[in-house]
């Protein structure tokens, strides 16, 4: 595949001056205005200058159109990058989203906000049913704050059960993503860091050796990071419950796992969804995304507040109301509400058996494609994603080669546990043509030597960026390039 | 011409596959049907139903339309940290370009230059708004990134504390998030008490000693108040190695007193006043502060690089920060964040520029004067209850127990907020403006 990212240079307001020195010029480059400020407040409670970039309107799309060309989605190519779930976002839910009736403000009454509870109440039973949980609460804004979230409703159980200061550890595997240690740090836990097995699970007798009544939670994904299914999550389950721990689903790769097997049947207490991953609402550059969480109905009573349920009189009205023991609040208001209509709306689009096979095609195109590819896949039967290894070649270099043939990266060095890793999930959205181009990517990059690896990329909007510099000279503002040498 | 996706069609409308292909496919890895592709022990594979039926788009489209419909159409004169101004239709229409919309992080930045430059034309304009040296991109919302100040602060003192004071006009909302998010790292919340809407610098002096790691007020406040003691917080802090961190948003920064100029530290609050319109609370956290603080910033930071070419590029930097590489150890656990927010918010102030900016706020200021000096000539309302400036909005008291004037007033089609027995708060901005005369007609008859 042949590809050409747009580059752009602005000899227009720059008269040509720094044109070489830059790809298009920032909007305080093109037109920046320092305004006094005249206010009917007195001059004591005022500032007495703003300076900020003043553009006219044609200017100012141009300059945001030329970006978008500068930017790489879901729908500019193939987007395989391990763990996030890139998938296509369909367009009417957009549509929908933008109706002026979703547009409401927080704090209206329950009576006047029917269509908003309404769709909350609906989308708390989707999530309840796929992921064969009891309770849910759609507040947390995303994963890693619906990883919070969970982990304060485990502290909670364990304070109600008078075991709130002896249980003080997390156990986390570790294939983890980051975010599960980092979470469990704000909560206030020692993390315990569970070394995987030989064949990338999770080791029996290691979780045996780390569990103990000083365990709060487990945190797992399944499929792990690896791809793998955790085979074992039965005896897993018992081993944490046993110890009087909790069991926690990262939903992070619930993809695969649509309408095949449910994180509730498996032994899990609480999880996260990631609705921006599985239920194709679009991650916009890095959010905003969503990430409810579901319990089993003995942690059901310490959900954060507000939940939504119908009115008891049976009149189809719904209302708002608090857990018992809710441990309050994880966001000012209820989280990333236009988000969450995405959400439904995908669901409601695609039913059970879309949502079955959307995962059934997620996995047969992880497969597909990692039998089409020249690099070594170490770790097998995986689902929706798989890890293969550069081999000598540095695994950021090969991303960088890839940019050239026009398609995204996989996830590069992570998880660390194969060398050189290029963690790749090519979702259910792409043909068996675009499967087939990819492989093609991978092999002639498997074939170039180090030194065409190195120089790349050569055919996006930028070339190779020095990330040493960036961090040790730091520009983090166009305020702080003034001293810059164009 | 009958779609391959239409009804009566079985799977995901987003999976291309036909049949052949599918059983090429099935080929090409020796598998008879997909099923067998899947490692579910037989003990915990789903074998039930969701009885969530398969819909087209119009009927999915109608479907929420119709749940949606059930709202009702209310003019709404509520603000209390969720606030709405005209969003241009430029707006939409630049970020819902999908190269923008359906990006990841930037984590591969010579093919994502866009996104990066965006976000890094955001963190500059609220540098210039905030005068403070760096502003990440981006948090959740205004509680969250108060909540993170407060867990930089007990990180950046020099000394040991675990104050955090916090005024007593603090949302709930708000208290709780931050009670949520600082209790694993053992801080305690407390409240010093204001006066007439404003800090009460006396009860402020009282509350504070050495072991406050920060103290927080905001500008405008809670209740609509321009606060006139910054300099005073900020020396109070200051007095005690204390941070200041000062709540505010993007349009009020544009004309109220610079906040470093006030000896703030950090700077929070809600972005999305510029880019968002109402969302049920949807936002966009402002995190602002001194470059001091740089290596415990929490969240993104877009820096400037440059590539092979000896060009300047952008580029997500520090991320020795973040938690996919410092783990338990991150200065924070976000991951996605709201950073196409951030694009909106930045589109819009660019679309303003700085005469639109200060305009806009100078009518916050006017609009709240007008509305308040109108109601208070509402027999029953005494209004703005504060002798303050006010910003957007304020409070007023109500002869009438404030819970009916607020149920006869949505009877009437508009929503205001009760916010005591005999108080109600009412905001008013570019959006609402319109319909103020017969706001102020259906007080009439209610109050």
């Amino acid at each position: 595949m042949n590809y050409d990212q747009a580059r752009w240079t602005d000899g227009e307001t720059k008269r040509g001056e720094d044109a070489d020195g830059q790809y298009e010029p920032l909007l305080s480059e093109k037109n920046s205005e320092e305004v006094e400020v005249e206010s009917p407040l007195p001059d004591e409670l005022t500032r007495d200058s703003v300076e900020l970039p003043d553009l006219e309107e044609p200017q100012l799309a141009r300059h945001y159109t030329r970006l978008s060309q500068m930017n790489y989605g879901v729908e500019s190519g193939p987007y395989p990058l391990g763990s996030c779930t890139m998938k296509y976002n369909p367009k009417f839910t957009e549509d929908v989203a933008a109706l002026p009736s979703a547009g409401v403000h927080h704090d209206r009454s329950d009576r006047s906000l029917q269509g908003t509870l309404g769709l909350m109440a609906g989308l708390q039973e989707y999530l309840a049913d796929i992921g064969g949980m009891d309770a849910v609460s759609l507040q947390p804004p995303a994963g890693a704050a619906g990883e919070f979230t969970g982990i304060l409703v485990a502290k909670a159980f364990h304070e109600h059960n008078g075991e709130g200061d002896q249980r003080d550890e997390i156990i986390v595997p570790d294939s983890a993503h980051g975010t599960n240690f980092a979470s469990a740090a704000l909560a206030g836990y020692d993390v315990v860091e569970l070394p995987s097995g030989d064949d990338g699970r999770v080791d029996l007798e290691a979780l045996e050796a780390a569990a103990s009544d000083r365990t709060a939670l487990f945190m797992l994904t399944n499929p792990n990071t690896l791809g793998l299914f955790e085979r074992d999550i039965e005896e897993i389950a018992d081993i944490v419950h046993d110890a009087g721990g909790l069991l926690y689903y990262d939903g992070a790769n619930l993809n695969a796992l649509l309408g095949q097997a449910r994180p509730g049947d498996m032994g899990f207490d609480i999880m996260h969804y990631n609705v921006h991953k599985t239920f194709a609402t679009p991650h916009g550059g890095g959010g905003p995304g969503a990430g409810p969480v579901g319990v089993v109905s003995d942690l059901a009573e310490f959900l954060p507040a507000p939940r939504v349920r119908e009115t008891e009189d049976g009149e189809a009205e719904y209302e708002r109301f608090d857990p018992e023991n809710t441990v309050g609040k994880v966001h000012g208001f209820e989280g990333n509400w236009l988000v969450l209509v995405k959400a439904y709306a995908y669901i409601a689009r695609l039913g059970d058996d879309g949502l079955s096979d959307a995962a059934e095609k997620a996995v047969l195109n992880a497969n597909y494609l990692a039998s089409q590819i020249e690099y070594e896949v170490p770790f097998e039967p995986f689902h929706h994603e798989f890890v293969a290894s550069a081999g000598d070649q540095d695994a950021a270099d090969v991303a960088k080669r890839m940019l050239d043939y026009g398609v995204h990266p996989p996830t590069t060095k992570w998880p660390e546990i194969v060398s050189e890793a290029l963690m790749t999930e090519p979702t259910e959205i792409e043909s068996k043509d675009t499967l087939d181009q990819l492989a093609d990517a991978f092999d002639r990059v498997a074939a170039e030597d180090d030194e065409t690896l190195a120089n790349a990329p050569n055919r996006t909007t930028a070339r190779r960026i020095d990330q040493t510099s960036a961090a040790r000279d730091l520009r983090l503002s166009w305020q702080s390039l003034d001293g810059d040498e164009e | 011409m009958s779609g391959r996706h239409e009804s009566g069609d079985r799977g995901s409308p987003y999976a291309p596959h036909t049949a052949d292909e599918t059983a090429a496919m099935l080929d090409a890895v020796g598998a008879d049907d997909v099923s067998e592709l899947f490692d579910i022990p037989e003990a915990v594979a789903f074998d039930g139903e969701f009885d969530i039926e398969e819909r087209t788009e119009r009927e999915a489209e109608r479907h929420v339309r119709g749940l949606l419909s059930r709202n009702d159409d209310l003019t709404e004169f509520l603000g209390r940290g969720h606030y709405e101004h005209y969003v241009p239709s430029l707006v939409d229409h630049l970020s819902l370009r999908s190269e923008f919309l359906t990006s990841y992080t930037q984590y591969q930045p010579e093919i994502t230059q866009g996104f990066l430059q965006a976000l890094f034309e955001y963190q500059s304009m609220l540098v210039e708004l905030t005068g403070l040296d760096i502003v990440n991109a981006s948090m959740y919302d205004h509680a969250t990134a108060l909540a993170e100040a407060a867990l930089l602060a007990a990180r950046v003192r020099s000394t040991d504390g675990d104050r955090v004071l916090v005024p007593d006009y603090l949302l709930a909302n708000r208290r709780d998030v931050l009670e949520n998010y600082t209790d694993g790292a053992g801080l305690s919340v407390e409240t010093f008490a204001t006066d007439d809407g404003n800090v009460d610098a006396d009860a402020l002096a009282e509350a504070i000693d050495d072991d406050a790691v920060m103290v927080y007020a905001e500008n405008p406040t809670t209740r609509g108040t321009v606060e006139e003691n910054l300099e005073t917080v900020g020396d109070l802090a200051d007095d005690h190695d204390a941070l200041f961190c000062l709540g505010s948003d993007p349009v009020a920064l544009s004309i109220l007193q610079e906040p470093a100029a006030v000896g703030a530290d950090v700077v929070v609050g809600d972005a999305a006043t510029l880019g968002l319109p109402t969302a049920y609370g949807m936002g966009l956290g402002l995190f602002a502060c001194r470059d001091d603080f740089v290596r415990q910033v929490p969240g993104r930071l877009v820096g400037a690089s440059e590539d092979a070419a000896d060009k300047r590029t952008y580029t997500l930097t520090l991320q020795t920060r973040e938690q996919h590489i410092r783990k338990e150890r991150a200065t924070s656990n976000i991951c996605t964040n709201q950073a196409w927010v951030a694009l909106r918010t930045a589109i819009h102030a660019a679309y303003l520029g700085p005469d639109g900016l200060v305009n806009l706020a100078n009518d916050c200021v006017r609009l709240a004067d007008d509305l308040a000096e109108r109601l208070d000539d509402v027999t029953g309302l005494q209004a703005p209850v504060h002798d303050r400036h006010h910003f957007r909005e304020f409070v007023a008291h109500t002869d009438q127990p404030a819970n009916a004037v607020v149920a006869d007033l949505e009877a009437e089609g508009f929503a205001v907020h009760a916010v005591g027995d005999h108080e109600i708060q009412v905001c008013i901005t570019d959006s609402n403006e319109h319909a103020a005369d017969r706001l102020v007609a259906a007080f009439e008859e209610v109050a």
